[in-house]
């Protein structure tokens, strides 16, 4: 029982961690720029892709030379995703929200863009690449470690720690240096930040590249444990990672850390205990009530609207 | 030697003419008041000047420099720093944090610095904040440094707002209403408050007041407009006598 419990709970450790990094990115731009960019886990799946062509060349797919080991294939695989897939997330702040920033739109038409943009995405990739489906190749081998009856792997192990790890160095960089400080400004009174000396534009395109890394780092991965890539990918995750940053208190980068552990356990758990095509259903109802009981989510205060 | 000139400065918000063809000039080291009634525009010059709007016709020069095209953080870093009607301090961050945010961007070291902290990152760090708590220790609120500004009652709000706008080195001080809000006590200690940061730092100062205590006892000329336009302007005797200013303040319909 007590086993079962415990392999239950490192599953959902690692969904939760999967959750979370994505959710990060939610909140992150929600506290900065107060836009919901619906877009965010479709940057996950163009992370998953880049990802997927970065190993696929190193590992000598397309010609090239295969003459790193697969261990070293993954650790140049990692930057280099998150720093394309920043990128993109960059380039879609440029070209899709800035302008609409720029002639003062109203936020309604930035979410519905962002919404447009994520559609984009997925049908870009569709035209780009068909619609097969693509098999992340494997990089590392698997390694099983087993406790009592307890089953762990080298990988899920891997991404739980990478999750930590993330929210550490993100909590660090939001609370102890000027752009980190600068982005909470914005946040708590927008209009004074750029009388203060600190340039907006500057602060916003840092939050879509720490979001966006982070989403990067999430598809990454997110396709090593589940290795087959499809243009919808992000779709499914990404809502669920956006419920999970609103139940922990979006705005917040506490809430969407525990909000995307909180999902992931609940998920899990209602699958230990109740056929899995309930899952949805049931986990989505607790969430639902606990946003009843604090509607501001786990983290979150309540935010007085300025005229 | 002129510090801030500004010529016939126009701005128009979809027809609505709320600054119109204002010519005015600041010294260096002068404590000038602009005046008006509601809605007459005295914000939106002080918008103009520190860049939140590029106005639609005219210049704004500052040191020589004209502001056209420069955004209000590169304004900022030339050196026009400003308070506002409604503090607008970041009330969920400590006083010391919301100076430190104010201080950062004016040093010059880039964004490697976030991840590579080098001695000389560190000790640039070491003398910002170290500046900071000097300049609350100068205005008595170093104790609470740690405080969010939230928490503390609005004449001390005031002045951290006015900390933090000098904590970048202005050169032009825009004090939007500073007296808005304070009780009359608290309006003597403020008068005192400018008084002495006028003495103490180099700089000029240019206010938006309604309480006319503050400004005819602070102030060596004054500029009085009305919807948009400069209609008076000279020492504060000269105002309280001018028929335009009466007249913008009480109607001309009187006996």
């Amino acid at each position: 029982m007590f086993d079962t419990l415990l392999q239950n709970l490192l599953n959902a450790l690692q969904w939760g961690s999967f959750y979370s990094l994505i959710a990060l990115g939610y909140t992150l731009v929600y506290g900065v720029l107060r836009l919901i960019n619906f877009a965010h886990g479709d940057i996950v799946m163009v992370g998953a892709y880049i990802a997927f062509f970065i190993s696929s060349l190193l590992l000598g797919q397309y010609g090239m030379p295969a003459f790193l080991p697969g261990w070293a294939v993954l650790a140049l695989t990692i930057p280099l995703t998150m720093v394309l897939t920043s990128v993109v997330g960059v380039t879609l702040e440029r070209v899709a929200y800035r302008p609409l920033r720029r002639k003062g739109a109203n936020r309604l038409y930035v979410v519905i863009t962002a919404l447009m943009a994520g559609l984009i995405l997925e049908n870009g990739n569709l035209l780009l690449l068909g619609a097969s489906r693509k098999k992340f190749p494997e990089m590392i081998d698997k390694v099983v470690y087993k406790f009592g009856s307890v089953y762990v792997t080298n990988l899920k192990i891997g991404v739980i720690l990478t999750a930590i790890l993330s929210f550490i160095v993100l909590h660090f960089i939001i609370t102890k240096t000027k752009v980190g400080m600068a982005m909470r400004a914005i946040s708590y009174d927008k209009f004074a930040v750029p009388l203060m000396g600190i340039p907006i534009d500057t602060v916003i395109v840092f939050t879509f590249v720490l979001g966006s890394s982070m989403a990067g780092l999430a598809g990454i991965l997110f396709a090593l444990s589940y290795p087959i890539l499809d243009p919808y990918m992000g779709m499914s995750i990404g809502w669920k990672a956006f419920i999970a940053a609103v139940v922990g208190g979006i705005g917040d980068i506490r809430g969407a850390f525990a909000g995307g552990f909180i999902l992931g356990i609940i998920e899990i758990m209602v699958v230990a205990f109740f056929p899995s095509s309930y899952r949805d259903l049931i986990a989505f109802s607790i969430l639902l009530l606990i946003l009843t009981v604090k509607p501001t989510g786990l983290f979150g205060v309540a935010q007085t609207t300025k005229i | 030697m002129t510090l801030l000139q500004i010529k016939d400065l126009t701005q128009l918000f979809s027809g609505l003419c709320a600054v119109s063809e204002l010519n005015l000039n600041l010294d260096e080291r002068e404590l000038v008041g602009l005046i008006g009634p509601n809605g007459a525009g005295k914000t939106t010059v002080f918008n103009l000047a520190s860049g939140f709007y590029q106005p639609t016709h005219g210049k704004i020069i500052f040191q020589g420099r004209n502001l056209a095209g420069l955004k209000p953080h590169q304004v900022s870093a030339l050196g026009i720093a400003r308070t506002f009607q409604n503090i607008r301090l970041w009330k969920e961050m400590s006083v010391l944090d919301n100076i430190l945010v104010a201080q950062h961007f004016h040093l010059g070291y880039g964004l490697g610095s976030l991840f590579f902290r080098t001695p000389r990152y560190l000790k640039r760090e070491r003398e910002i904040r170290h500046k900071a708590l000097e300049l609350l220790e100068i205005f008595k609120i170093d104790a609470y440094a740690e405080e969010k500004p939230g928490n503390l009652p609005y004449g001390m709000q005031r002045k951290v707002e006015i900390v933090r706008a000098l904590s970048s080195g202005p050169k032009l001080l825009l004090l939007d209403e500073p007296a808005a809000g304070l009780q009359s006590a608290d309006v003597n200690e403020l008068i005192t408050l400018i008084q002495w940061v006028y003495d103490q730092f180099d700089l000029s100062i240019w206010m938006i007041e309604h309480q006319m205590k503050v400004v005819m006892s602070l102030c060596s000329r004054i500029g009085v407009i009305d919807f948009g336009r400069l209609i008076a302007s000279g020492t504060p005797t000269e105002i309280q006598q001018s028929p335009e200013v009466i007249k913008a303040y009480l109607g001309d319909d009187q006996l």
